[in-house]
């Protein structure tokens, strides 16, 4: 176990790189699952389409294999990309066909009225959009988004089969070098479960600040009577 | 470089076969997970809560980590403690335990959809409490969340290509390693996509048409 | 009917005289001092008439509007009553855009709604034509229909500020001044959650307002409220409907309201108009059977 926890600063390095391919990965993927999510909420069937295509190729493929082509496939039709943008690639649009299904189905979810009011406000378009149905869509996104942060983190682990450095490659060569195979990947199992909690965090707090934005309160404490009754005659 | 038809000819029997061990590891690993899941389930409401809690961070913990270093666990690390596994049973036997513990989340959800009614029908019938879980609380809670069971199936179809990492040649490795043999990586990969492209929508389709059958009974 | 009141001034009037300024005023209410405030933020503009000609609309097989024709003066006060589907919504639905009717015209103003005029002949308007249009009308919803993601401040302010492009000082300084008209000035950092709803339609009144309309839509807007906040709602907009020289086309169930508010009522059923006439007319003296049925199911309730 010694052995394998002297080894930190590899697993350390190995530790920050499944971070940033976590983070690019999620960057990138917010981004597609905004533009695909939008097509597919729109009126236009053309752009409907366009996030269907996309939906149903991306979520069909396992990220691995993306992984694997965009590695090994497409540097032979002249792309070539450093591992970290093939991996940062595959697991983005992998990851932003299944947030893109999540915008969509948000959009969707907030209440007609909303888009009725904006509509009577005279907002355009990109405005009944961008100042009323996305903020409140937001809210319903979150959590779903919550679920697809922890799930990519997962999917990063894949890179170390394409000889990027991550976490799990770096246990590997630990492995290799102390023979300590159990502790090296509980260790490991272990820093994975911190990321994961780490991330499920700032989810949590980022629910937190749109819920307030909302006006709801925290789910477990009940509304105050005070706001809820007490009505003053209109002068 | 330009596609070659007659290599990707070649190459069909070949990913096919690979196709056959992704197929044939999805669908045991899916059997693990449903039972596995159901333990889990049922022990989360264990009347115990020294039990009950550490089932929860048990799942938690298995649901949080990548499913590449389980495998690497369970082929790697289980022969030390005597446990060996061929690399497809250690794939189907770490498909299966960590897709549990999404199962599991979802019977959890489906017993606690059971309306509180039922349950107390069936106290007032005085009902073993063998015959409460098996014979009104299950049937109903499964029924409930067939289609999510199902989405779970295509979900682990899909990650099954992390079974490479310990030596399964199933259709990413067999797709692999042709092309590491003839280093004409992008026909045989292209191809090993597009079949699991296929698979997915295929089972896609068949879900939704399901999930209509369950919900119009 | 010709429109009843085309010159009423739109500018404050002193709180005695606001009843003989104005001559649709109901008999019998009396004037606030939130009139003042309401005159204070009542449009400059000169108010549109509205008109359909021949209005179709369908939803799948059910013709819900069937060639329907009327004329609202610019400056009335039209209350649409009839049985729940016999189409007013509809026509304040159709009016504020959210829904497209199927046949016919519509004019607010001297201008089609719906449609633009190309050559001498009525096309199919686009979203352009539409947001111009929208600009004279506002609308207030049986829900409230408030945005859950601002506060009561921004509600008003949100309009105004991207929409008609004020700015943002003008447009909190209309904001507070309808605020206080509506009796909530304390309420601006609030959020609609936090509010009752009486408190919540008066704000969605305010809001209407704030986008300075010439025409004004009342969907059944003390329906969702509870009994005892209703009168607070209503008194409201009688104070609006006296100050100001909006026109105002409201779908209501509350007859006392309607014959307040009103300077004429049209009786719907079945998406055409059965009867109209003043509310005296229709309320003391209803012609038709279908009115009297209606007006007696209505009271019994």
């Amino acid at each position: 176990m010694s052995d394998v926890l002297d080894s930190y600063p590899l697993l350390l390095r190995g530790a920050w790189t499944t971070v940033q391919i976590t983070l690019y990965g999620a960057a990138f993927a917010l981004v597609l699952a905004l533009l695909f999510g939008l097509a597919g909420a729109s009126r236009s069937a053309a752009l409907r389409a366009v996030n269907r295509i996309y939906v149903e190729f991306f979520r069909g493929v396992a990220a691995l294999v993306l992984m694997y082509w965009f590695f090994y496939a497409l540097p032979l039709l002249g792309l070539r990309f450093t591992p970290i943008a093939a991996a940062v690639l595959a697991i983005g649009l992998n990851y932003g066909a299944y947030g893109a299904e999540v915008v969509r189905g948000s959009i969707k979810a907030v209440p007609r009225a909303q888009w009725e009011a904006a509509c009577a406000l005279n907002f355009t378009a990109g405005q009944r959009m961008r100042r009323v149905l996305l903020p409140q869509a937001t809210a319903l996104m979150l959590p779903p988004f919550g679920n697809l942060l922890i799930e990519l983190m997962k999917a990063t682990a894949g890179v170390s089969l394409v000889s990027i450095a991550d976490l799990t490659f770096r246990a590997k060569q630990i492995q290799a070098s102390t023979g300590q195979t159990a502790a090296t990947f509980a260790v490991i199992l272990v820093i994975y479960f911190v990321i994961a909690q780490a991330l499920q965090v700032l989810v949590r707090l980022a629910e937190r600040r749109t819920e307030r934005m909302l006006g709801r309160r925290p789910q477990a404490r009940p509304i105050p009577i005070a706001a809820t009754t007490g009505e003053v005659m209109a002068p | 470089m330009n596609w070659d038809w007659n290599y990707t000819g070649r190459l069909i029997p070949d990913l096919l076969d690979g196709l056959r061990v992704t197929v044939t590891a999805t669908l045991f690993g899916y059997l693990i997970a449903l039972a596995l899941g159901l333990v889990w389930a049922l022990l989360r409401r264990s009347p115990s809560r020294v039990v009950g809690q550490t089932v929860r961070w048990v799942t938690e913990f298995v649901r949080s980590t990548p499913l590449l270093v389980q495998l690497f666990f369970i082929f790697y690390v289980l022969p030390a403690w005597g446990v060996t596994l061929g690399p497809l049973t250690a794939g189907i036997v770490g498909l299966g335990l960590h897709y549990s513990t999404y199962t599991a989340e979802v019977y959890r959800a489906g017993i606690e959809d059971v309306p509180r009614g039922q349950w107390e029908a069936a106290t007032a019938l005085n009902l073993p409490r063998r015959r409460v879980w098996f014979g009104v609380v299950l049937p109903q809670a499964v029924r409930r969340v067939v289609p999510t069971l199902g989405n779970y199936l295509i979900a682990m179809f899909k990650d099954t290509p992390f079974l490479l990492g310990i030596t399964v040649t199933e259709l990413l490795g067999k797709a692999f390693d042709q092309g590491a043999h003839t280093l004409k990586y992008l026909e045989p990969i292209t191809v090993a996509g597009l079949f699991f492209i296929v698979v997915s929508i295929l089972s896609s389709l068949a879900l939704r048409r399901l999930e209509k059958r369950y919900a119009t009974d | 009917m010709p429109p009843t009141d085309l010159t009423s001034p739109a500018d404050p009037m002193p709180e005695g005289a606001a009843g003989d300024a104005v001559d649709d005023v109901p008999e019998g209410a009396t004037a606030k001092s939130a009139a003042k405030a309401a005159a204070a933020q009542a449009p400059t503009r000169v108010p549109c008439g509205i008109k359909f000609e021949k209005v179709v609309k369908r939803f799948g097989d059910n013709v819900v509007l069937d060639h329907l024709d009327f004329t609202v003066g610019a400056g009335d006060r039209v209350t649409l009553i009839g049985p729940s589907g016999s189409g007013k919504t509809t026509i304040l639905r159709l009016l504020m855009t959210l829904e497209r009717p199927d046949g016919g015209v519509i004019r607010v103003g001297d201008d089609p709604l719906w449609h633009m005029e190309r050559g001498g002949k009525l096309v199919k308007a686009g979203e352009r034509h539409l947001h111009e249009m929208r600009k004279r009308i506002g609308m207030v919803f049986q829900q409230f229909n408030l945005f859950p993601n601002m506060n009561v401040l921004r509600n008003l302010t949100e309009g105004p500020v991207h929409v008609l492009g004020l700015g943002k000082d003008e447009a909190v300084e209309r904001a507070r001044g309808l605020l206080d008209m509506v009796g909530l000035a304390d309420k601006e950092n609030a959020h609609p959650t936090q509010l009752s709803g009486g408190q919540q339609q008066r704000v969605a009144i305010a809001r209407a307002l704030a986008m300075e309309p010439t025409v004004l839509l009342l969907d059944e807007v003390t329906s969702a409220l509870d009994p005892e906040l209703v009168v607070g709602v209503q008194d409201l907009l009688r104070d609006i409907a006296r100050s100001t020289d909006v026109t105002m086309l409201c779908v209501t169930h509350e007859m006392g309201f309607a014959r307040d508010i009103s300077d004429r009522v049209l009786m719907f059923d079945q998406g055409r108009i059965v009867e109209e006439g003043s509310p005296e007319a229709i309320f003391e003296e209803p012609r038709e059977e279908r009115t009297r049925e209606f007006l007696r199911a209505v009271l019994a309730s």
